[in-house]
């Protein structure tokens, strides 16, 4: 099973490598979008501090849903999906190796850039380590049930619009944790409270949403 | 002695869309038994073989592999048969070899170079072994692909949607000879084609959806 997961992991990661500008292009679209805040607002330190939260995980959580569509749709199409479904290997434990996959192209990226451009909008050092953790702790939850949602829209024209529709409602308290931590730590008011929420979504997460994706892609297939 | 059924169709039906493609289709097969499922374009061929993976559910009956339901034994019937589509199956970023050893994994099969490569090689294709599939020509990559039966010979049912599509007459006769091989070790293969094949079989069933068709309409 671990043998499968690596295989699923070591597959994409080599495909991810050679298509290099896919993933380039969500991490971009992250950079552009929060660099053009602080240009567009106007340099007012307090007033940057105060949004900075919020424009940093809205174009985080933008930046994770662009790379959705390119999560099952390809395999969809080259037969490789329906492979997968035939594998011998529980399904489950290969659309794990997706998501994991998906985080490490889409959501870790940007985990690692986002403190250097917190420093744009003059977020204090700590504030900075707080929006890595949050970063770490909620993008992954963002692939997993991003993943959900893009099994569910496997092979719908127009998925894409579908699948901000259907996964935006269930990012939503993702974003308004993740944002907050951010917030409370700027206000200096600690920040735990939050990450113990975000890590109870990323537990809840784990559990249920390969559980739903499978599901999701065995219907996609009929 | 009679052969040993292993694969058991039982009143099949198959609904797509609107149109009622086959029902009451019932056959079975033992080991070294060949299965051909002919018929028109859009009798239902290919949804019959997904059907028989497991990909589809059929509208109503049901297919038993050893006297089990394949619902209920997904995975246990997954590791006994081999699918090869009508697509490919193949990555066009990745070389014939990494597509052949993440298939071979995924199969829970041994992943080593070496035995990739023989199995390339018996389809004249471990030349282009290290090649990007997306550069090889149609009928390279239909011998990629059927390289997985190479490597499938342990695995008892295949299942085959038109295999001879796109090969020249070389690989059709490779194809032929490790189908023969197959079915001579207790093997099964159901298969789709156009073609008149010759594959040496015990026995060689036909499921005609055709008659089915008719059948259906003067009931």
């Amino acid at each position: 099973m671990i043998r499968a997961l690596a295989w699923v992991l070591r597959r994409d990661m080599l495909l991810a490598f050679r298509r290099r500008g896919d993933v380039v292009n969500a991490l971009v679209f992250f950079v552009i979008v929060v660099s053009l805040f602080p240009l567009g607002v106007g340099p007012e330190p307090n007033q940057l501090r105060g949004m900075a939260p919020g424009v940093l995980w809205v174009a985080a959580l933008l930046a994770c849903m662009l790379s959705l569509a390119r999560l099952f749709a390809p395999d969809h199409q080259d037969g490789t999906l329906e492979q997968m479904l035939l594998a011998g290997e529980p399904l489950v434990v290969l659309v794990m190796g997706k998501a994991i996959s998906h985080w490490l192209v889409s959501g870790l990226p940007l985990v690692l850039i986002a403190p250097l451009l917190g420093l744009q909008f003059d977020l204090p050092g700590n504030a900075l380590a707080v929006l890595s953790v949050s970063l770490l702790l909620g993008t992954p939850v963002l692939s997993l049930i991003g993943a959900v949602g893009a099994a569910l829209t496997l092979g719908v024209r127009g998925s894409g619009v579908l699948v901000a529709l259907l996964v935006l409602p269930l990012f939503v308290p993702v974003l308004i944790f993740g944002a907050g931590s951010v917030g409370a730590a700027v206000a200096g008011t600690g920040a735990e409270a939050h990450f113990l929420l975000l890590g109870g979504f990323l537990a809840l997460s784990v559990v249920l949403a390969p559980w739903a994706c499978a599901a999701a892609l065995r219907i996609a297939m009929e | 002695m009679g052969i040993a059924v292993m694969l058991e169709a039982i009143e099949l039906e198959c609904i797509r869309g609107e149109r009622r493609l086959f029902s009451g289709l019932s056959f079975s097969l033992g080991s070294g038994e060949l299965l051909r499922v002919v018929g028109a374009n859009g009798s239902g061929k290919t949804s019959l073989l997904r059907i028989m993976c497991g990909l589809v559910e059929p509208s109503a009956g049901a297919l038993r592999w050893q006297g089990r339901s394949i619902r209920t034994e997904r995975e246990e019937y997954s590791r006994n048969l081999v699918f090869i589509g009508h697509l490919n199956a193949l990555k066009d970023d990745l070389t014939a070899l990494e597509n052949l050893q993440v298939a071979a994994a995924l199969a829970g099969m041994p992943a080593d170079a070496a035995r990739m490569l023989a199995a390339l090689d018996c389809f004249g294709v471990a030349h282009c072994a290290e090649l990007p599939a997306k550069v090889l020509s149609q009928g390279q990559r239909r011998r990629a692909a059927l390289a997985r039966l190479a490597l499938s010979s342990a695995v008892p049912l295949w299942i085959l949607d038109e295999p001879f599509s796109a090969l020249d007459v070389a690989a059709v006769v490779e194809l032929e000879r490790l189908l023969a091989a197959h079915l001579a070790s207790g093997g099964m293969v159901v298969l789709t084609t156009h073609q008149e094949v010759q594959v040496v079989a015990q026995a060689v069933l036909r499921v005609d959806l055709d008659l089915h068709a008719a059948a259906l309409l003067a009931a």
